[in-house]
């Protein structure tokens, strides 16, 4: 029996071992589990606090839990977190001040995050990371806090074996299958009599992980099988957003009626702002104490779906849901190309589930495109 | 003559008019000079003539009862003040006030009226170059209109 | 000790500084001179810069700088008071405590203007932003052409630095021109928009660099008939707008199309803002 080089497997009755490992490295472990009717992201430090056998549904404007007929810890798809619920938290604080005199201090007593292990990180969610290390820590100036959270994260990612409806990560360009800066990537594979998983090291730290756990090495049989899973996944995905010269296409449409169209759908809600894994708009807020010698500085999750998001003395630069729904998707879609040089989409799906209006990003860049027309030429008679 | 045809082929108004035309001109112009806090013309007045600002500063006024003058602009060296005696009622609409003494060519409005009526070429030259005055002064206006510094919108 | 250099290298967190002094320059608007609280000096900054200035407890707001940039020992900002957060660091007291972080983004391009001409065209506060590039053109006279200034404001008395526009005016190769929107009686200089001055300034736009600040839509005007008056696209340069929480790139409110204001900007060449600019809700 033929062995590959790096791949092992490990059998889900040894999963808590890889928890354990982890654990005992002094990793805060940080996973999948079931909260209020969705998986989200909290701290797991048993399998019993994974999802086991739960799956979720999703379309445009909707997600449900399921029971899945099988024990799968990861036989879910995304659900309304990411991990930018930790490494660029909704609320930080950026600062405590007293007052002393006619001055101030800053005081600098910020705990430091704990070390901590992302358990199940899908392909789209390590390029949502990836893009937001961009933003936050690869341009003129580095966000501090991002970097304190975001340094040593231990990543335990997880292939994707099945999508759901409102994937697009093959049109994106990241996944179903984890590519880049992981610590160990699993695939788990789930049948009748049988529950395991291929396992391999992306670096140093997760090769040492892996030792400890002493696997046997997968045979070809069982990696071509996990494979084949992966592609399936990829086969499952039927949304499509076609990214060819999109940057110009969303330029050279700003005038487009489909900006209409949509705004007479768009609530300006802001929850695909809120579960985008790269959104990173941000707000800060002063807070007091009665006294007045006290004073913080708090950083919060902000959308460009708020009217005072771009509020300058007199009012604000874009009024019109129109325009704010046009902002969001032609930054995501176009100038964070200009900004960061990559896409700000990762094809993750989550704006579709989460819009309560079913407002789906590729459906509006598809209509665009099909109709590329300045509002000028429509209003000329174009059939 | 000579000096007052070099003063109107220098002022920008008619800079590049050809010069049969400039000495045409010349026939229907003179030179004036006002003093400081006079009235070149009055809203209301038969408008029979327009100036080539030399030197100096004039305001061009209007007001209101109970309220003081409004200045809406002023004008200086190189510009022209007047467009009224070009079309029919031919009466001033605005006060000209001087903030400085003024020197100025004044032009014979119903002498170059004749004169372009005789010669579409001279009209079309001179209709041309108030357009352009009328155009730019339109666009301040637009533009003061806007009030952009007031705080708010 | 860990406390400065966290405040060094995080570029969110404010640095003390005092309020030195407080000059009045309108009815709404205030020029206030701060020091570091530490006695530091070395506070360099290109003309053109802005800082993210805090009251405590209160709130932050992006001010461009309008003091001399050859004074290493302090920073000078000209505020208008028209919100909460503007009328409490107006209200400062001398002595008082104001969080500084900066100096951010970029500054207009003096060093391209040396042996050219420089045209600054400031409508209303607009002014505050191009006077460290006036006192840097006439500090080091020799090295810049002409210097011209053209000034707009509402009315006599929201005109800045009154005194200073007088004294500029004075020195040689350089041509200060004030207008108002609305005169009054008692003004005699020049009424009307800032664009009219354009006629009036002796420079020559081939060799020349114009550098403008005002209110977005004056900007678009001044652009525009600086064209037509015979500067090229790329040598205006406008300073931009935009609401900042941040003022280094994280906040994302200051988009501007592909632009971050705050670190691509606020100052950007005409040529570039141009495609933007007539795009509404951008």
């Amino acid at each position: 029996m033929t062995e590959r080089v790096n791949q092992y497997v490990l059998e889900s009755r040894d999963f808590q071992q890889l928890l354990d490992a982890l654990i005992k490295r002094g990793y805060q472990v940080l996973g999948p589990a079931v909260r209020d009717g969705a998986i989200v992201y909290d701290v797991v430090e048993s399998l019993s606090d994974l999802p086991i056998g739960w799956t979720d549904e999703q379309e445009t404007g909707r997600y449900r839990l399921r029971r899945r007929n099988d024990e799968a810890l990861f036989g879910y798809v995304v659900g309304p977190q990411s991990w930018k619920k930790y490494l660029h938290p909704a609320e930080v604080r950026l600062l405590t001040a007293e007052r002393s005199g006619r001055t101030f201090r800053i005081l600098n007593n910020e705990p430091a995050p704990p070390r901590r292990a992302f358990l199940g990180v899908r392909a789209c969610e390590l390029a949502a990371i990836a893009v937001q290390d961009r933003v936050l820590e690869g341009d003129r100036y580095r966000d501090p806090i991002y970097a304190a959270r975001r340094e040593g994260i231990f990543i335990v990612a997880v292939n994707c074996t099945q999508a759901a409806p409102t994937c697009f990560c093959t049109s994106m360009g990241t996944g179903p299958r984890v590519r880049g800066a992981y610590d160990l990537a699993l695939t788990e594979l789930v049948g009748p009599g049988k529950h395991e998983f291929v396992i391999e090291a992306g670096s140093d730290a997760g090769a040492e992980v892996l030792a400890e756990l002493a696997p046997s090495a997968a045979s070809e049989a069982l990696c071509r099988e996990a494979e084949a899973a992966v592609e399936r996944a990829a086969s499952q995905i039927q949304r499509r957003l076609d990214t060819t010269g999109i940057r110009d296409l969303l330029y050279t449409n700003f005038d487009h009626l489909r900006w209409d169209n949509v705004a007479q759908r768009c609530l300006a809600c802001a929850n695909c702002t809120m579960v985008c894994p790269t959104c990173f708009c941000t707000t800060v807020e002063d807070v007091s104490d009665v006294t007045g010698t006290h004073a913080e500085r708090w950083r919060k999750w902000d959308s460009c779906f708020s009217q005072n998001f771009s509020y300058i003395h007199g009012g604000s630069v874009r009024s019109s849901a129109k325009s704010r729904y046009r902002q969001w998707m032609t930054h995501k879609l176009a100038s964070w190309i200009d900004q960061f040089g990559n896409s700000g989409c990762v094809g993750c799906g989550r704006c579709i589930t989460w819009c309560p209006v079913g407002i789906d990003i590729t459906e509006e860049v598809r209509a665009i495109r099909e109709s590329p027309a300045s509002s000028k030429e429509s209003s000329h008679g174009k059939p | 003559m000579e000096n007052l045809e070099h003063i109107i082929a220098e002022h920008p108004f008619f800079a590049g008019l050809e010069s049969h035309y400039t000495n045409l001109l010349t026939g229907c112009a003179s030179n004036v000079r006002f003093d400081a806090g006079t009235y070149i013309f009055k809203e209301g007045e038969e408008a029979n003539e327009f100036y080539l600002i030399r030197t100096g500063k004039v305001a061009v006024e209007i007001f209101a009862p109970q309220r003081k003058p409004i200045m809406l602009e002023t004008l200086g060296e190189g510009e022209v003040l007047g467009w009224s005696w070009l079309l029919p009622p031919y009466q001033w609409r605005f006060h000209a006030h001087t903030v400085e003494t003024v020197r100025a060519i004044a032009l014979d409005g119903k002498c170059l009226r004749t004169k372009c009526e005789q010669d579409h070429d001279l009209g079309y030259e001179i209709l041309k170059r108030f357009a352009h005055i009328m155009e730019q002064r339109l666009e301040a206006t637009r533009f003061q209109l806007l009030d952009v510094y007031r705080v708010g919108r | 000790m860990t406390m400065a250099t966290a405040a060094t290298t995080d570029p969110m967190l404010p640095q003390p500084y005092s309020v030195r002094q407080v000059v009045k320059e309108t009815a709404d608007t205030f020029t206030l001179t701060l020091e570091p609280s530490n006695g530091a000096g070395g506070n360099r900054f290109q003309p053109g810069q802005f800082s993210m200035l805090w009251v405590f407890g209160v709130g932050e707001l992006p001010i461009s700088i309008s003091g001399d940039p050859a004074e290493r020992d302090r920073l000078v900002y000209t505020v208008r008071s028209v919100g909460q957060a503007t009328h409490a660091l107006v209200s400062r007291e001398v002595g008082e405590a104001v969080g500084v972080r900066g100096p951010f983004g970029t500054g207009w391009p003096v060093e391209k203007t040396e042996g050219r001409d420089v045209l600054v065209v400031a409508g209303g506060i607009g002014l505050a932003p191009l006077r460290p590039v006036i006192y840097e053109v006439l500090h080091n006279r020799e090295k810049y052409g002409r210097l011209v200034v053209l000034y707009g404001a509402r009315s006599p008395r929201d005109l800045l630095y009154r005194k200073e526009l007088a004294a500029w005016a004075r020195q040689r190769e350089t041509q200060v021109l004030v207008t108002v929107d609305y005169g009054g009686l008692s003004w005699r200089g020049h009424v009307g928009v800032v664009t009219t001055l354009f006629k009036y300034a002796r420079l020559q736009p081939a060799r020349s660099l114009a550098f403008a600040c005002g209110p977005e839509i004056m900007m678009r005007f001044v652009a525009r008939d600086l064209e037509t008056h015979g500067f090229a696209q790329e040598n205006i340069y406008l300073s931009m707008e935009r609401n900042m929480k941040c003022g280094v790139g994280f906040c994302g409110h200051c988009q501007y199309g592909p632009h971050f204001i705050c670190k691509d900007g606020p100052i950007f060449a005409y040529d570039r803002m141009r495609p933007l600019l007539e795009k509404y809700e951008l």
